[in-house]
């Protein structure tokens, strides 16, 4: 079953095509890579979905109900996660503060409960509490849950922010360069906590430029070129993908890393 | 509990200086200290607005002063010839009118003023949704600009209209009374009172607005000035908690507005004037922009100092002066000031030019 399906999607900026005209669908339970040279249109991509940008054109329909329209935060609430290239964390919160954040969507306390100290909203604390501790536990950080969440290292940001994204309890959570910066054992532990994460019954999707940790852990990969789906299959068949192999190698010879 | 501690330090300050004030035969302090409550609501609203909420308004007097003008127009309107009318007759029936005689014994019937109170806020509340909604879109500088235009407008619109009493404004408003003559009013023998009633609506406001910060809603809060797109990626509606931290301020504002009002017993266009809305900015920035502590605080003395004359006819400079300050030194709020920091960009901007010389050679 798909629990989302992306039509003939298109985005501009001014005259560049960032997105012209892509379709994949996401398998429910799914790890699914989304792949390409630098500007192919993989952030965009993420942003359209996420509801970050509005697209020019196409559907977006995350269980058959049509999203393209929706703001950030009715994506967010509805049940699709994120996280981002550049760690996005809140300053001056705690890591568990951070993570209670991404309890938001399942508390109802308004201003007026706030205020004035209704019964609910003390139980909806504990809750979120419970629900934000329970994300850390998962991702293995919850000793440093009192800890100021800008103070921890790159690594354990990166976990922070996974961990807030969990814990918004998402059927799909959409991982921006997850592996940016990590080091090789990081990396690793990165591949096996997002492949635990799908265990849990969510639906990844996958914007990474780490080749071997794609081609370990998605099922399938989209294969992005400016801004065009060029290529869509298993990880095995992309490997060998005429086009694709081109493209990379064109992109070594000008990155040469 | 410790949450409550300062609130429990405030009630003691209060009686403290209470009764030092009545113990050295001083209470006439009182009077300004009682304003400066009342236009320390209004600041701890703005507080709220741009210290937790990041969200600037250079209008807020005019929020002030629509609750007080609300208030003052609703109390002292002689609704006596509409007597045969079916909306007085119905107001009679409901007991929502108040009879009172003028100064030359002719018999008034206005409003009673609880009645123009919610009708003050409501309306304070209506349009700061209505401007909201539009002005919030903006940030930064134009937030600044159109808020500033909306003190400007109710300013003006204020000193032109004739029933707000154009440059005189409205004076003869009645006591707002609570029980018997215990009330909201300038009566020389309720000066204790009033001092209590002003303080204790601080105090009240301030346990309400801890409770808030102290939530779900002042953690999305603090997200949204932290890091606004990782807050509508938790699905915050970012917008929604702007506007409704902008109309819970703007009526805080308002409240602050009707209390003075009934307390001097009239009202002015200075209180709309945009010198009193960026004399608020300038305190909330003084007290930390986003402590609640600091800009009460801050509030009282600077509100009490002003009132009691010791600025003198730089009284307003004082405040632009406050501002210009803290924008340069401290554009965070006072309690982020590092005097090194400070001292940096006091020293090397001479430095800097020069090194910009050596590279140009």
């Amino acid at each position: 079953m798909e629990i989302l399906r992306v039509d003939n999607l298109s985005k501009s900026f001014g005259g560049l095509k960032a997105i012209n005209n892509v379709s994949f669908g996401l398998r429910k339970g799914a790890i699914k890579a989304v792949i390409g040279p630098n500007g192919a249109g993989k952030t965009t991509l993420f942003n359209l979905i996420s509801g970050f940008l509005r697209p020019d054109s196409g559907s977006i329909l995350f269980k058959e109900q049509e999203i393209r329209d929706y703001d950030a935060h009715r994506i967010a609430r509805l049940g699709i996660s994120r996280t981002f290239q550049h760690i996005r964390l809140f300053p001056g919160m705690t890591v568990i503060e951070n993570v209670m954040m991404g309890r938001h969507r399942f508390g109802r306390t308004g201003f007026l409960g706030s205020m004035l100290n209704l019964p609910r909203k003390k139980r909806e604390e504990r809750e979120t509490r419970d629900g934000a501790m329970e994300a850390l536990r998962f991702v293995g950080i919850e000793e440093l849950a009192h800890r100021d969440a800008l103070e921890l290292s790159y690594g354990q940001q990166r976990l922070v922010e996974l961990a807030r994204a969990l814990a918004l309890e998402p059927e799909i959570l959409l991982l921006d360069e997850p592996a940016a910066g990590l080091n090789m054992r990081e990396t690793a532990e990165m591949g096996q906590l997002i492949q635990r994460i799908r265990d849990r019954g969510i639906t990844v999707l996958i914007v990474e430029h780490d080749m071997s940790l794609i081609m370990k852990i998605s099922e399938e990969i989209v294969v992005l070129s400016y801004g065009e789906k060029i290529a869509e299959d298993v990880p095995l068949a992309i490997q060998k993908n005429e086009e694709v192999i081109r493209i990379y190698l064109g992109e070594e010879d000008a990155q040469d890393h | 509990m410790r949450k409550y501690l300062g609130i429990a330090f405030l009630l003691m300050g209060i009686v403290a200086i209470q009764l030092v004030a009545s113990f050295t035969d001083s209470v006439y302090y009182l009077t300004q200290l009682t304003m400066a409550g009342y236009y320390t609501m209004a600041v701890l609203g703005l507080a709220l607005l741009m210290g937790y909420a990041g969200q600037i308004s250079l209008g807020h007097a005019g929020f002030f002063a629509i609750g007080g003008y609300s208030s003052a127009v609703l109390t002292t309107y002689n609704l006596l010839p509409y007597r045969d009318g079916l909306f007085y007759r119905l107001l009679e029936a409901l007991q929502l009118l108040q009879k009172r005689e003028d100064l030359y014994g002719d018999t008034i019937v206005n409003l009673h003023p609880v009645v123009a109170m919610v009708v003050a806020l409501l309306l304070s509340a209506l349009i700061a949704y209505v401007i909201g909604i539009p002005v919030l879109k903006l940030k930064g500088h134009y937030l600044a600009m159109a808020t500033l235009g909306f003190g400007i407008i109710v300013y003006r619109v204020v000193l032109g209209t004739a029933l707000f009493g154009e440059a005189d404004g409205i004076s003869d408003v009645p006591p707002f009374r609570f029980y018997g003559d215990l009330g909201i009013s300038g009566d020389m023998d309720l000066r204790v009172e009033n001092y209590y009633i002003a303080w204790i609506s601080v105090l009240l406001i301030m346990v309400l607005f801890i409770n808030l910060l102290d939530s779900r809603v002042g953690r999305a809060l603090r997200a949204i000035h932290g890091a606004e797109d990782a807050s509508r990626a938790v699905g915050i509606d970012t917008g929604d908690y702007k506007l409704k931290t902008f109309v819970l301020s703007a009526v805080v504002a308002a409240l602050a507005g009707v209390g003075l009002t009934h307390f001097n017993g009239g009202i002015g266009p200075s209180e709309a004037s945009v010198m009193k809305s960026v004399r608020y900015v300038a305190i909330v920035a003084a007290g930390g922009m986003a402590s609640l502590w600091g800009t009460m605080v801050m509030s009282t003395f600077l509100n009490f100092m002003s009132l009691r004359g010791y600025f003198g006819s730089y009284d307003d400079a004082l405040f632009g002066g406050i501002l210009i300050l803290i924008m340069l030194f401290a554009p965070e709020g006072i309690l982020s000031i590092s005097f090194r920091r400070a001292w940096k960009r006091l020293i090397p901007r001479t430095e800097r030019v020069r090194d910009g010389d050596t590279e140009g050679r």
